[in-house]
């Protein structure tokens, strides 16, 4: 690590990088069973969805204000971008809600790594994202074999049409995706993103605090490394929303391929 | 910058596994309370947002279909009402012609009728003139015999100088010579030589 090296050369009492033990908050309790900050921020930011949500279609009016206007947006996103193009405009309707939820708690969630005064982005404790994937997980079973029954949701898997020495590895393969795969990388996905620019933002920020203290010519580094931060902040700010808007979409993907009629 | 301070304050108070635990190992408590939110504010959203937002949708798409329902059928009105003026004015046309032919025919018939009833009325009149002309012929005749029975007796009577002022044999007379004369057995002869 370069910046700590440098650190070290200039003085003081030693640069020690941000590691993964700064995303370890609790507030009540401790161990297993604390209230963690992320914990908190998560209820904060479903209680500000929901207020908003509910604040701006409580008028319902044909021609909408500002916040309506908001909401109408990002609803219309989810619900037609998202929702209607991939599950087909057949049965999309069912899964708006989910959809719409896990963006919003997601965004809102996301978008709280870079916004004073919680600058934590939720998502970056594994807990979170894992527990919305395993849900979607769960739901996109459910549905596909409500769809093609038990035994019909295991043969759907397969695409028809192939050479039958194939079928059986083929059949392992989509399992393994259907199990674990998708799953995995959907919940680790939204994880790693938002743990690494956390970590990154929270090097430069500190690195750059370190050098501006220091002596000699480091706090022109220190300047240099917090406009980084700056840029790093708006690049965070795309990764966020990406983020949240590709675990929705690969969260209908699934959904709507649970649902097709065949592969 | 608690940032900073964290690692230090965290690691050494606070049970050390969760604070230098692997970042892949989830926390129990934020893996439920994760569950937890995400299915109330899912039920908030699934309850009132999206059919508010929904019903908006919906009424603004019929208030956009509802408009462009009302102009065609506007239109559909304007088009029905053209088309039964047309079949009006065709209708009236129509009618309009078969009055005309009607008229034709009838003024044709009158026409006809007048003809024969004139003609009948000529006829009728000719055949009263012809027989008001025999009927005067008849009495012409009748009185021409008498007065010339009379005339010609006056006349033989005076150059016979006889009178034959007798009304039985001078209508014998008169009579004979008359027959003889249809008869043509009489020929008119030169009473006197110079002719």
């Amino acid at each position: 690590m370069s910046i700590a090296a440098l650190g070290m050369e200039g003085g003081g009492d030693g640069f020690v990088a941000p590691d993964a033990s700064i995303f370890w908050e609790p507030v009540i309790g401790s161990g297993a069973t604390a209230i963690t900050r992320p914990v908190i921020l998560l209820v904060i930011s479903a209680a500000l969805v929901a207020w908003f949500l509910l604040a701006t279609t409580k008028r319902r009016a044909l021609v909408p204000g500002k916040g309506q206007m908001m909401t109408e947006s990002v609803y219309g996103l989810v619900r037609n971008s998202i929702a209607k193009d991939i599950i087909g405009s057949h049965d999309f309707m069912r899964f708006v809600p989910l959809l719409f939820t896990m963006f919003l708690l997601i965004l809102v969630n996301n978008l709280f790594g870079v916004i004073p005064p919680f600058n934590y982005p939720t998502m970056s404790r594994i807990g979170f994202p894992v527990a919305l994937a395993l849900t979607v997980w769960v739901i996109f079973h459910i549905v596909g074999m409500k769809k093609h029954g038990f035994i019909g949701y295991w043969k759907s898997l397969v695409p028809s049409g192939l050479p039958k020495p194939m079928i059986p590895a083929i059949f392992v393969l989509e399992l393994i995706t259907d199990l674990f795969t998708r799953p995995v990388t959907l919940g680790l996905r939204l994880f790693g993103n938002m743990f690494a620019g956390h970590i990154l933002m929270a090097l430069f920020i500190s690195g750059g605090w370190y050098m501006l203290q220091a002596g000699g010519i480091l706090p022109v580094a220190g300047v240099v490394t917090w406009a980084f931060a700056i840029i790093m902040t708006l690049f965070e700010l795309l990764v966020e929303f990406l983020q949240a808007y590709v675990f929705t979409l690969l969260s209908a993907l699934y959904i709507a391929g649970a649902v097709a009629d065949s592969h | 910058m608690h940032m900073l301070t964290i690692p230090a304050a965290g690691g050494e108070t606070d049970g050390g596994f969760w604070a230098t635990a692997a970042p892949i190992i989830p926390h129990p408590i934020e893996f439920f309370f994760s569950l937890a939110v995400f299915a109330i504010l899912f039920w908030v959203v699934a309850k009132k947002v999206v059919p508010r937002l929904e019903q908006v949708y919906a009424e603004r798409s019929a208030a956009i279909e509802g408009g462009m329902a009302r102009a065609e059928e506007a239109q559909a009105e304007a088009k029905a009402a053209l088309e039964s003026y047309n079949a009006q004015l065709q209708d009236a046309r129509g009618e309009g012609n078969k009055i005309r032919e009607d008229a034709r025919a009838q003024g044709a018939q009158i026409v006809a009728e007048m003809r024969a009833q004139a003609q009948a009325e000529a006829a009728r009149i000719v055949d009263t003139a012809q027989k008001q002309i025999e009927a005067e012929r008849q009495s012409a005749v009748v009185s021409l015999r008498t007065e010339v029975g009379r005339l010609s007796t006056d006349l033989a009577s005076r150059i016979v100088g006889e009178s034959l002022q007798d009304e039985v044999r001078q209508k014998g007379i008169v009579e004979r010579f008359l027959a003889e004369l249809e008869a043509g057995d009489i020929r008119p002869e030169r009473v006197g030589g110079d002719l």
